[in-house]
């Protein structure tokens, strides 16, 4: 049997939430204090995503870089691959939000889109 | 110039009052605002988690800004960019409010008010405000300063980093660091428990293994030129270092997340009571400040957790500034209750309700000023309790609330001999 310890985010109580699993499989969920711990504990430990949120490079924009994020949930362990493989990402002004940025970014099936609108530079 | 209603700021204080003030039927508004587009700091908060409340979904700052810049611009509501307002005066005679406001195609110019609305945000406490010992050297930036370097600029500060405090800026930057490459040593913080939501401790430290160290302070800063290294040592009880606890961090920037502080310069400079706790200004149920026709929401009222509550509580601020210039805000029949915090409360918003110009639900908000567990807050009026909340946990750095009934509070008020009225919001055992 293999115990993990986290910390409860739904709510500001933040309970120390211990999971028993075995095989992989949740077994027992104790310290929650309502079921939506328990919920979070369950997805936490078997299957945590989260949504990256990063920068890319843009040429001929007013800013050098424009913000992006991960249109869903990608795998926990595979924040930092899709944070390097954004480094190689590089958008031409302008554009806008909601533009895709970077299709399947690192083998997640999961598309990067543009969070900001970037005009293009005006023209001295 | 003359104008009904000025709006100083637009951020998401601004924005939400400028649409709500045109939605209950106000033609004449103009926003002013500092930098050269909409939106205010969201613009830099690229992580995501904004508008849970707002728009049921979850945004990143810059998502959330467009919504409300949007909505401005299809209400087409004017806005000065690049302009910064300098000063803003009360004529009592007529009660007109004059601001001046700079930029570079207008220069100095004076806009004449019937209502302001103060939406100016806040800032970051600096290090000159810290007692730092140490030299100056460079490498030490507010958090919100190295979140604009990378964010808007991208530009990395530094590569081995500390981080002083644990607001949620500084949670935020030491995974935006760490993502682009920098190594966060630790963040220290001053209390027992941390200044920041608990989801940014998991998903900003946890998941990058960057420890928290609670009850810890920089006691000196190392280096001439650059910053080389912070000593931390753990603090007692009483926030004195423990002699013996210093370790010495080698590092060449040191972020500051220390807590923020509502602008409010304009505001004392035109005369307005600020509220000591808060450094923002005391109002009243309309959000409304001791000078009639100015109103103040968001930020530099008192810092706010959330976006979401910061664009409720400055539709509220627009709403009443709307009735005000229509003239639908007298207040002649009704009743004054002040609102007195106390036993843990350590201030709320609004200080004072006049019944008169209470909607029929006010929201109060308020902040405790240590982590309470297992308490109950309670509300008496005029003596009597009101309410009695069960409270799990309460803990500073999660702003609270409760809801006052305007039926219920006159209900009580009428069958009381009390001359003046009081709410009193404090902690009590279970």
């Amino acid at each position: 049997m293999e115990t993990r310890e986290l910390t409860c985010i739904r709510c500001p109580i933040g309970c120390h939430i211990t999971v028993e699993l075995k095989n992989g499989e949740v077994k027992n969920i104790t310290g929650n204090s309502c079921p939506r711990g328990a919920d979070y504990a369950a997805s936490e430990v078997t299957h945590p995503e989260r949504t990256v949120t990063s920068l890319v490079r843009i040429k001929g924009g007013e800013r050098p870089v424009v913000s992006v994020k991960t249109e869903g949930g990608v795998p926990k362990e595979k924040m930092m691959d899709v944070v390097k493989a954004l480094k190689s990402v590089e958008l031409k002004a302008p554009v806008h939000i909601g533009d895709i940025a970077a299709a399947d970014i690192a083998g997640t099936g999961v598309n990067v889109v543009v969070t900001s609108e970037m005009a293009a530079a005006k023209k001295l | 110039m003359k104008r009904d209603l000025v709006i100083i700021g637009g951020g998401p204080a601004g924005l939400a009052a400028a649409v709500s003030a045109r939605k209950e039927g106000l033609e004449d508004i103009l926003i002013i605002e500092r930098d050269i587009r909409l939106g205010g700091i969201l613009n830099q908060c690229i992580h995501n988690g904004f508008g849970l409340h707002t728009f049921k979904e979850e945004l990143t700052g810059p998502e959330y800004a467009d919504r409300f810049i949007r909505q401005v611009e299809e209400a087409k509501i004017p806005y000065l960019l690049d302009t910064m307002a300098v000063d803003v005066s009360y004529d009592e005679k007529n009660g007109e409010k004059i601001i001046t406001a700079m930029n570079s195609e207008d220069g100095l110019f004076t806009i004449n008010a019937r209502a302001v609305i103060l939406a100016m945000g806040c800032r970051e406490r600096p290090r000159g405000a810290l007692n730092i010992p140490g030299y100056r050297p460079a490498g030490i930036y507010s958090a919100g300063t190295a979140q604009y370097y990378v964010n808007m600029e991208g530009r990395m500060p530094g590569k081995r980093v500390v981080i002083l405090g644990s607001g949620d800026i500084g949670l935020i930057m030491a995974r935006r660091m760490t993502c682009e490459g920098a190594k966060v040593l630790c963040v220290a913080e001053l209390q027992p428990y941390s200044g920041g939501l608990k989801r940014n401790i998991v998903q900003c430290l946890d998941d990058f293994g960057i420890p928290l160290l609670l009850s810890h302070t920089v006691v000196d800063i190392k280096g001439k030129r650059r910053v080389e290294g912070v000593t931390i040592a753990e603090v007692d009880e009483n926030r004195k270092p423990i002699p013996g606890s210093e370790v010495f961090y080698e590092c060449d920037t040191l972020l500051l997340s220390c807590g923020l502080i509502p602008e409010n310069e304009l505001s004392k400079g035109l005369g307005v009571n600020i509220n000591p706790v808060t450094g923002g200004a005391l109002v009243n149920e309309s959000l409304e400040t001791s000078i009639p026709g100015v109103y103040a929401c968001g930020n530099v009222l008192h810092v706010h957790d959330l976006v979401d509550y910061v664009s409720g509580e400055a539709s509220d601020a627009g709403r009443n500034a709307a009735r005000y210039i229509a003239g639908n805000a007298s207040d002649a029949e009704g009743y004054v209750i002040r609102i007195k915090t106390e036993n843990g409360v350590r201030y709320s918003v609004p200080s004072v309700v006049r019944t008169g110009l209470m909607p029929d639900t006010l929201t109060v908000r308020f902040r405790v000023g240590n982590e309470y567990r297992d308490k109950n807050l309670v509300v008496y009026l005029d003596g009597k309790q009101l309410m009695k909340l069960p409270k799990r946990i309460m803990a500073p750095g999660e702003m609270e609330q409760i809801i006052l009934v305007k039926s219920k509070a006159l209900e009580i008020i009428s069958a009381s001999d009390m001359a003046d009225h009081e709410l009193v919001i404090r902690v009590e055992d279970k």
